[in-house]
């Protein structure tokens, strides 16, 4: 299906999952005006959402299965598979959260549904925000979804850890938009359009690889995106946020915005700055940073929730390396890992929701000895989720983790392949004492766990979210062909384009 | 049918039998479980008979797997893997029988997890494919460091991990090894393949980088196996874990390390394997592995510790005898495989039982319980003298048969190893002697039961072995020699050429 976008009708076709997302955000709005008492109101609400997203699913689905593409390039949102793709990842992740929430809101006694409302437009932003072919509707998507995930974080009005969380998250947060923005606008002066594809060809034509303003333009904006992905050094707000906000938004952070951010950030770099090759080194050395200082921070914790916290910043170091390696096989690998990621980072929040009770900030690695023999199945999907996350074989994470390795070797990444297994190997001190403690530590005390419990829809999620981790361990032909055919590839013009940074 | 479904049966049946045992009541687990591995082990008995020694690789099934990245599930054996499958299929029904007493709680889980270790263990030794390989080799680690951490001594915790960390930190710079070896080999021949066929016979202008790679399998077996200065490690996990780990660990699992060494490192890496300086390194390590060992043994109170250091001597005869690459000392370093499965297993058996009566591992709680237990001395005794190497028992042949080999092309080392047999003998009669002979001094040691007929059931085929190997070792000499005058050529030859080349 070809689409003309100039053309109305093919616009809104092109935007489609967009338009639903909006249509179905503003009905979660009129309904939570009439209805916002009792808990039953929340969780009509909480139907609604998962309708509408379910409603959005479609159209992406929609879209794929005609294959739809833009027929004249320069336009202001991409309609490629790669775009597909991660709203199909953006669409999961929120619907996930939709279902962990349900017993979470009850049971904090959060009755407010404006959360399903802000939840569907971080959804709306963070589609726009990878979907954007225009730095212009990036900044737009990203600003959209910030706003909502500030308030997200902060949704917990009796606690101060949430307060000061939202505060420090949009605080950053703002800093960070107003590098990107002056980014955008160096990048505008230097090369006179917003447009991925347009840079992409003005630097070549001018050649700008070198120019000061364009290269600067460039540098601030990977500070920006630094700041959304929690890079190292920029990653100095995420702890905190992470600790603070209500856990299913942690998960929804850690998951969603995060793959958002990612996503963005390689669409600009591969169509937008393909030829420039001062990016390279720059993320070489920022996935470094971040998977050192991630992966030592987080063996120094000793409560769950901010192990996991500084876990994800590893993780964004993982995810660089595959930014690094760049190109066709390099995106593929960032859909692959951002899916598996994903999962496992959505499920282990959810079974941390439902060990703690009042404040799952508190709960330590030691506090969970004995869980394996109290609660075996809980026991059990937390450890499938710590070797998932640890990258071991037999479970999606070592998929995600593999095929970056070979996305960075066949790049002639060694060094930075090679750097992200030993970092890996530091990871597993902090992921194993989970799996120590729930197994061979005894109980502390008789009934420690008594307070345990997860809710219906929360453990589905957590058991379909298990299920799916291993199952794709195995069995991942289907997601890596999906991945492949949705990579980013740009037609290379000149050779310069395929050089590697190192 | 037979020859293309037993290696598939022998690797998914022990996963079956461990979902039937962890459904089973409490009580029936190590029943089942025993059945389980008899079956196992009746169902690759027949591989002795049907096994063609010129043929080379058998018993092949070769499936596509993940076609996308060039992965098969290939499965076969040769003259070298089919002893350490017999061995393993041969040890597991033992452990399962010798854990009856010594495993007290959570018995389904234990023996579920020894069925999905036996699984694992198979599946190192059959894969063909170097994708399939790495996965069996990192799965085999979960059930491993859950039985040490678990069911463990009093510092199991420690053990486990250490365990844990030592064996993944060496495995993952062999994935990056891994891919960097494929994806070498890809950009040259335009085929990524993982398949081992494909790879050695690629293996062309892999130049200086294949010294890298070999140094990265060189870690990862090293610490497998482990030689000195990897070993610390072993003693640990040795003497935490349960008398079946114990066995298993050193019975099937070190020689994963040499057999590693054997059927990856040295072929894909033959120049680099055979290069003066680093052929003498890794003699001198294994030399100084042999004197170590049996030093550090001679001075352990610990009855496990002692076993555990004389594993580190004898399998620096094994290293000895692979890296002077002769064929008798390649045929003595797999029987010396072999032998020490059998007699250091059945060591860690006698050790096993001996806690059991005593609840003590110090040799110094014995003394002159031969009086008391005749049978359980009669037993230590035969063990020790085949673990010291004493003609007429297995050890004997396997030691002497490297000692041969390595004297044609290391003569020097050879007589140093010659002298570690010596040491041998000083570490262990003595140790035999404060057990079972001296004065019978403690009243606590003058009632102790002689063996049950459970236990002369386990000791009674290690000790058939032990004299059957002893006396007659041409059945097994006959089915391994095709396959190692192979290796030694193909290696020999390989380096030559590449050498050339260069």
């Amino acid at each position: 299906m070809n689409l003309d976008l100039t053309t109305t009708g093919d616009l809104a076709r092109a935007l489609l999952p967009e338009l639903t997302l909006t249509a179905a955000g503003l009905l979660v709005l009129l309904v939570t005006a009439w209805r916002h008492t009792s808990a039953r109101d929340l969780r009509i609400a909480g139907w609604v959402t998962l309708a509408g997203l379910a409603a959005g699913g479609a159209a992406v689905w929609w879209l794929w299965w005609h294959t739809a593409r833009s027929a004249a390039p320069p336009s202001m949102i991409a309609v490629d598979d790669f775009r597909f793709v991660t709203d199909a990842l953006f669409l999961t992740a929120a619907g996930l959260t939709v279902l962990v929430s349900f017993d979470y809101l009850e049971r904090e006694g959060l009755l407010v549904p404006e959360y399903y409302v802000l939840l569907l437009f971080a959804t709306l932003g963070m589609m726009l925000m990878a979907g954007g072919e225009d730095l212009m509707v990036v900044f737009l998507g990203l600003e959209l979804m910030s706003v909502s995930v500030y308030v997200l974080a902060g949704i917990n009005r009796k606690s101060g850890a949430a307060a000061e969380a939202a505060l420090k998250y949009f605080l950053l947060g703002a800093f960070a938009s107003g590098f990107l923005l002056y980014g955008i606008a160096l990048v505008y002066g230097a090369t006179a359009t917003t447009n991925l594809t347009q840079i992409a060809a003005q630097a070549r034509s001018l050649s700008l690889a070198q120019s000061p303003m364009l290269l600067i333009g460039l540098g601030l904006l990977l500070v920006g995106f630094g700041f959304k992905v929690a890079a190292v050094p920029f990653h100095m707000w995420a702890p905190d946020v992470y600790d603070g906000a209500p856990t299913p938004v942690t998960g929804y952070m850690a998951t969603a915005v995060k793959a958002a951010a990612f996503a963005a950030l390689v669409r600009v770099l591969l169509e937008g700055f393909g030829d420039v090759a001062a990016w390279r080194p720059i993320v070489w050395w920022l996935a470094v940073a971040t998977m050192v200082v991630g992966n030592l921070i987080a063996l120094a914790q000793r409560r769950v929730k901010r192990m996991l916290a500084y876990s994800s910043i590893a993780h964004a170091g993982y995810l660089l390396v595959a930014v690094a390696a760049g190109m066709g096989p390099g995106s593929a690998a960032l859909l692959v890992y951002l899916f598996a990621y994903t999962l496992v980072t959505l499920a282990a929040f959810a079974l941390l929701a439902a060990k703690g009770r009042d404040d799952e900030r508190e709960v330590r690695i030691d506090d969970l000895a004995g869980l394996g023999h109290r609660r075996p199945w809980l026991a059990l999907a937390l450890a499938v989720c710590m070797l998932s996350l640890l990258g071991f074989p037999g479970t999606a994470g070592f998929i995600g983790k593999w095929y970056i390795l070979v996305a960075a070797t066949l790049m002639h990444q060694t060094v930075l392949a090679a750097i992200l297994v030993l970092t890996s190997v530091v990871s597993a001190g902090y992921y194993l004492p989970v799996i120590m403690a729930m197994y061979m530590k005894p109980e502390p005390f008789d009934q420690a766990h008594a307070g345990v419990h997860i809710g219906r829809a929360a453990g589905v999620v957590v058991a379909a979210c298990v299920v799916g981790l291993l199952v794709l361990g195995i069995r991942p032909n289907g997601l890596l062909d999906l991945a492949r055919t949705s990579a980013i590839v740009v037609p290379a013009p000149t050779p310069a384009a395929t050089a590697t940074g190192r | 049918m037979y020859s293309q479904a037993v290696l598939t049966a022998l690797l998914a049946w022990p996963v079956v039998a461990a979902a039937i045992v962890l459904l089973v009541p409490e009580r029936w687990a190590k029943h089942v479980a025993l059945a389980a591995s008899l079956v196992e082990f009746a169902i690759s008995v027949p591989l002795w008979w049907t096994f063609r020694p010129a043929a080379g690789m058998q018993f092949v099934l070769d499936l596509p797997w993940i076609p996308a990245w060039g992965i098969r599930y290939t499965v076969a054996v040769d003259g070298i893997s089919l002893f350490m499958v017999l061995l393993t299929t041969f040890l597991v029904p033992l452990s399962v029988l010798g854990s009856y007493a010594y495993i007290t709680t959570r018995e389904r889980g234990f023996y579920a997890l020894m069925l999905a270790l036996t699984s694992g263990m198979i599946g190192v030794f059959v894969s063909l494919d170097l994708f399939l390989f790495y996965v069996m080799w990192e799965v085999m680690l979960i059930p491993m460091y859950f039985i040490i951490g678990v069911w463990g001594g009093e510092r199991r915790l420690y053990a486990a991990i250490k365990f844990f960390i030592y064996t993944f930190f060496g495995s993952l710079l062999m994935l990056v090894a891994i891919l960097a070896l494929v994806s070498l080999v890809g950009h040259q021949t335009g085929v990524y393949s993982f398949s081992y066929a494909y790879l050695t016979a690629h293996l062309g202008g892999l130049g200086p980088t294949a010294f890298w790679l070999f140094g990265a399998f060189f870690l990862a077996f090293a610490i497998k196996v482990p030689m000195f200065p990897f070993h610390t490690w072993l003693p640990d996990a040795h003497v935490e874990a349960p008398t079946a780990g114990s066995v298993i660990l050193a019975g099937v699992l070190l020689k994963m390390g040499t057999y590693g060494f054997l059927r990856f490192a040295l072929p894909l890496f033959p120049a680099v394997a055979l290069h003066p300086a680093i052929q003498t390194g890794i003699v001198a390590l294994s030399l100084i592995g042999i004197v170590y060992g049996g030093l550090v043994a001679m001075v352990q109170p610990d009855f496990k510790k002692l076993i555990a250091y004389s594993s580190v001597a004898h399998l620096g005869f094994v290293m000895l005898g692979i890296w002077a690459l002769t064929l008798q000392s390649v045929q003595g370093a797999l029987l010396v495989m072999i032998n020490h499965g059998i007699s250091t297993g059945a060591l860690f058996f006698l050790a096993g039982m001996l806690y059991e009566r005593r609840h003590s591992r110090l040799i110094d709680a014995f003394g002159g319980i031969a009086k008391v237990v005749p049978l359980l001395a009669a037993a230590l005794t035969i063990v020790s003298l085949s673990s010291i190497g004493l003609p007429a028992t297995n050890g004997f042949v396997g030691e002497f048969l490297v000692l041969l080999g390595a004297f044609r092309t290391y003569p020097r080392a050879a007589i140093v190893a010659a002298a570690g047999v010596i040491v041998a003998a000083m570490y262990l009669l003595p140790a035999l002697q404060r057990v079972i002979y001296n004065p019978l001094d403690k009243p606590e040691n003058e009632k102790l039961r002689d063996l049950s007929p459970r236990e002369i059931a386990i000791l009674a085929p290690l000790l058939a072995c032990i004299v059957w190997i002893g006396v007659y070792p041409a059945p097994i000499l006959r089915r391994m020699e095709p396959a190692a005058k192979n290796l030694v050529q193909s290696v020999r030859l390989d380096a030559a050429t590449f050498t050339a080349t260069r």
